[in-house]
């Protein structure tokens, strides 16, 4: 125990081995024939009898009184079946689900007051969507408009009718907290120099190609809620939107469909599914309510961290890093559903892949009259890398060192793990020197530096960035709930389960109690129980539970799905080897030590021909319960299920002197982008892009490659063009994709050269990582960085992100001028 | 509103209906005909997961009034593949890992069926100029092109 807290044993069964027969190669995609015919069934493709469908009316002002509401002429339409407002809906259910304490209230359609442009005022249920959005529009409402609070530095001193919660005080900072972790003050008053940055991190957002929906059905009869929806977490705590709904737990089926992409941003939804369930019941028929692409711009969970850094970072005069202080307004807008988890994760990799020896924080959540924030791929620690990076490049430029030479020089060295960094949070394990090298050999440093000096003759403007990130992986429950002010939900579990059987045929199927959410969970559990059980991936079919017949399940998000699936399986296909050996061994009269399961079949070893296939033990295992030994413990049949918990977590101190182990499968990565600047217009194109991520053990190379090749096109989004950006008067200005730039192919470099390194973890099975959280953990301090490189000659410094043309071509103006 | 009736060919199958004239054809396709593989992505004609082939050529169907197909033949991602399982450009999505969540594959495949009908053998820089109109979140476009390529080379056989 130090003051940094304390390391658990590994509980890992499974070591890393070069031998692996199904781990670690690029297994075609399980799920994919069925997406590719266009069978796969998404939220909007459910069509249920009699299904109705809503809209919603939302609202065109940032902040407002509702004075009232008229939905008569609604209700009259011909085909309309139900009109709602805030105020019917609070009579059938309680506000929605929060992990922030003290909460801050949200109901699924504002009653008296509208918080931001596009929250709900009021639903429709009509026969079809094209009637329920015509009813919509003969929906009455009078507004008295409040001031709109939409500059997050200003939000900090509101007071009266700018404040949007005024039940929690005469504020808008929703959380405030200043935490120390280690000898600050000390480490700054040793330090030669303080590096101080203004950082300036843009609201962006997952925005999937599939919006948010759900199909909602009530059995009066049962008093019982179905619904079928497109979110993850709902064996985690699903249950909370039966709590909303005002019935017991077991009085709601959450049932998932394929998710078009989340990104975060379907981790757990809960104004949709919650909005269908209560026209469902008022018009007893089942409910469709499907997101369109405003209704989910403008008022889903969608929106991620909107950050303001005032940042230091202390060091002495021979490169060495101290300290970083950090003072943070974070804009969450209207409401705050996962508390400030996105700080807390931020946490996990403040420090990035240095050795720092004491953090401060001190944050500010303040809330404001735009969409609330939720999850987007980093869930806040992306944004934690881009400041640590910026600061450390313009340290290095500051002590006149060498960008890379500086980072080398503070690495954490491969004899330091497991390491605890000064806010407790361990990291597993790690080479960050030999995934920089790897990328220097792919990005080609000296050739391009070469080029970089022959355009510069010409007039052209070429810069080269590299970052080296910290990739956190496998979450625990711990990062939503200890920034919280009072105790509020104080979970400290965060697992996975299956269930695995094996038929009397020998072919064996896998219940995932989490859903598919873009990425490959099929294949993921397809290749692990292959490998365990020696087995076909060909004869395992895979299917997902719903809340009824779930297992406490955390789903993906935070980069958790592989490992935890994997650790799962791990766990249910070893009490099925168990058994299969111990009936072996019955029936071959064998001694179970001299057993082994090899090519689908239980081999004596040593002897030639002595051996029963699985098929043929399952057959026994499922019919001949004469024939096996005598043992209450041995049922018919060959099934396990499996709960495999977090495999590394520690406690928060209650004193506050570290949060504990909370984010430790530690994966890394380095981005070296070559770009060129077109000074007149402010263009950057991508000459070359060279990726490198060690995420340990790979499960499946190829799917990782998809995850790191598009989550660098996220980074490239959000480092050019992506931002929900509101006016003065809190109109979103960017609701459509016309406006929201995602990435096109146009955008979106011709090749992404990715490279691996693995450094297997010693905690989880097989020593595998997460990486669903790719590209966008390290594109964008390392585009910025390339950007500001390119722009070196001109003296343009990059604190802020987007950088579209017009943001480009202003600071290089001003740089002009300055130097004018 | 009143009814206008309207004749054409989905999947190669005559289909008669009675639609409210401002019905789109990509909810024509999903609700009444319940082929759901056709996706909606943006509403605003950006992202190009409603693709179809109108009169052999692609069209963004969320673009369409279903009244304006009369007579006209329309292929979804549901007619493409043949007795014998995928159609090549479906297999060489799965080959070359060209999806992730799926929910652009439908559009990406319908473009990419056009690319290799209109172009002999495309090359990345003609198959991503023939892209822009479609968006896809998950994958950063590098394994669509790949996929398109080798399905171009597999449908020329
Ligand atoms: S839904 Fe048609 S282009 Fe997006
Ligand atoms: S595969 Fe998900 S949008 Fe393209």
């Amino acid at each position: 125990m130090t003051e940094r807290g304390h390391i658990p044993e590994s509980r890992q069964r499974e070591k890393p081995r070069a031998d692996l027969q199904w781990i670690g190669k690029s297994m075609k995609r399980v799920e994919d024939p069925r997406l590719l015919v266009g069978k796969g069934i998404y939220a909007d493709d459910i069509n249920e009898p009699e299904m109705a469908h809503a809209a919603v009316l939302r609202s065109p002002h940032a902040h407002a009184r509702i004075v009232s509401i008229d939905v008569s002429k609604a209700q009259e339409l011909p085909g309309v079946l139900c009109a709602m407002t805030g105020a019917d809906a609070a009579k059938v259910c309680d506000p929605l689900p929060t992990w922030a304490s003290p909460p801050v209230l949200q109901a699924v359609i504002a009653d008296d007051r509208v918080r931001h442009v596009g929250e709900a005022v009021a639903a429709v249920a009509a026969v079809d969507r094209y009637i329920a959005e015509d009813a919509c529009d003969l929906i009455e409402v009078e507004y008295e408009p409040l001031p709109p609070v939409v500059d997050p530095e200003e939000a900090l001193t509101s007071t009266g009718d700018a404040v949007l919660h005024p039940e929690r005080g005469d504020t808008n900072i929703g959380l405030e907290r200043k935490l120390t972790f280690g000898p600050v003050e000390e480490d700054f008053a040793a330090a030669d120099l303080v590096i101080e940055r203004r950082i300036r991190w843009p609201r962006s957002g997952g925005q999937p190609l599939e919006t948010v929906g759900a199909v909602a059905s009530f059995d009066d009869g049962a008093g019982r809620f179905t619904i079928q929806c497109n979110t993850s977490m709902y064996n985690y705590c699903g249950w909370m939107i039966a709590s909303t709904l005002r019935v017991a737990p077991h009085k709601l089926n959450i049932v998932p469909t394929l998710a078009g992409g989340s990104f975060g941003s379907k981790m757990f939804v809960h104004k949709v599914p919650v909005l269908a369930a209560v026209l469902a019941r008022a018009v007893g028929r089942p409910v469709k309510f499907m997101e369109d692409r405003i209704d989910n711009t403008t008022s889903c969970d969608n929106h991620a961290s909107d950050r303001v850094y005032y940042a230091k970072l202390a060091l002495k005069r021979d490169g060495t890093l101290l300290s970083l202080k950090t003072r943070i307004i974070d804009d969450y807008g209207a409401y705050l559903q996962f508390g400030v988890g996105q700080h807390g994760n931020a946490l996990s990799q403040c420090v990035g892949p240095y050795r720092i020896n004491s953090v401060e924080v001190d944050l500010a959540a303040v809330l404001t009259n735009k969409c609330q924030q939720g999850a987007y791929r980093g869930f806040g620690s992306e944004v934690a890398n881009f400041v640590i990076e910026r600061l450390v490049d313009a340290a290095a430029d500051e002590l006149g060192i060498d960008r890379i030479a500086l980072r080398r020089q503070n690495f954490i060295q491969p004899d330091q793990f497991p390491y605890l960094i000064p806010t407790g949070n361990m990291y597993d394990s790690g080479n960050y020197q030999a995934v920089l090298d790897e990328t220097l050999k792919l990005a080609d440093l000296e050739g391009w530096r070469a080029k970089q000096a022959e355009a510069r003759k010409e007039g052209r403007y070429i810069g080269i960035g590299v970052a080296t990130c910290q990739e956190r992986s496998v979450f625990s429950a711990t990062e939503f709930w200890m920034w919280n002010l009072e105790p509020g939900v104080e979970w400290t579990s965060s697992p996975d389960g299956v269930s695995v059987k094996i038929d009397p045929t020998g072919k064996a199927f896998v219940t995932l109690h989490s859903p598919f959410w873009g990425n490959s969970p099929e294949t993921v559990a397809a290749q692990v129980l292959a490998e365990q059980l020696t087995i076909d991936p060909a004869d395992i079919e895979i299917t997902y539970s719903d809340t009824d017949q779930g297992l406490n399940s955390t789903g993906p998000g935070g980069s958790r799905f592989t490992v935890m699936v994997t650790g799962a399986i791990v766990g249910a296909a070893g009490k099925i080897r168990e058994k299969l050996l111990r009936i072996a061994a019955h029936l071959m009269e064998a001694d179970v030590r001299d057993l082994t399961l090899q090519d689908g079949a239980v081999h004596v070893k040593g002897v030639l021909d002595m051996k029963m296939s699985i098929a043929e033990l399952a057959d026994k295992a499922h019919y001949y319960r004469l024939s096996m030994p005598e043992d209450l413990d041995l049922t018919s049949g060959l099934d396990a299920t499996y709960v495999y918990d977090h495999p590394v977590t520690t406690l928060p101190d209650p004193d506050e002197r570290h949060m504990g182990i909370f984010y430790p499968i530690m994966g890394h990565s380095c981005h070296i982008p070559v770009v060129e600047v077109d000074v007149e217009t402010g263009q950057v194109h991508f000459l070359h892009y060279a990726a490198v991520h060690d995420c340990g053990t790979m499960v499946n190379p190829m799917t990782l490659e998809g995850h790191i090749r598009g989550g660098t096109v996220n980074g490239i989004g959000t480092a050019l063009f992506e931002e929900f950006s509101y006016d003065e008067a809190g109109q979103l200005t960017t609701a459509l994709w016309t406006d929201y730039l995602i990435p096109t192919i146009k955008e979106s470099p011709a090749d992404i050269v990715v490279g691996h390194v693995e450094t297997p973890s010693p905690f989880t099975e097989y020593g595998v990582k997460g990486g669903g959280e790719g590209g966008r953990m390290g594109g964008p301090p390392a585009i910025a960085a390339a950007i500001e490189d390119a722009l070196k000659p001109l003296g343009v410094t990059i604190d802020s992100l987007p950088l579209p043309p017009s943001k480009l071509r202003a600071l290089i103006r001003d740089a002009q001028a300055r130097a004018a | 509103m009143a009814g206008v009736s309207v004749t054409f060919t989905v999947n190669g199958r005559e289909v008669t209906a009675t639609v409210d004239p401002r019905t789109l054809l990509v909810h024509f396709l999903r609700e009444h005909l319940k082929l759901t593989g056709t996706h909606i992505g943006c509403d605003t004609s950006q992202c190009g997961a409603c693709t179809v082939h109108l009169d052999g050529r692609p069209a963004k169907s969320c673009a369409l009034l279903a009244v304006q197909l009369e007579g006209a033949e329309v292929t979804t991602i549901e007619g493409v593949a043949g007795p014998d399982g995928m159609h090549p450009m479906q297999a060489a999505f799965k080959e070359h890992h060209g999806l992730q969540c799926g929910f652009c594959t439908p559009g990406m495949v319908m473009m990419g069926i056009d690319i290799a009908n209109r172009h002999e053998a495309p090359d990345e820089a003609t198959i991503r100029r023939e892209l822009e109109g479609n968006l896809c979140r998950c994958t950063g476009y590098h394994n669509i092109v790949a996929s398109i390529a080798a399905g171009a080379s597999s449908m020329r056989g």
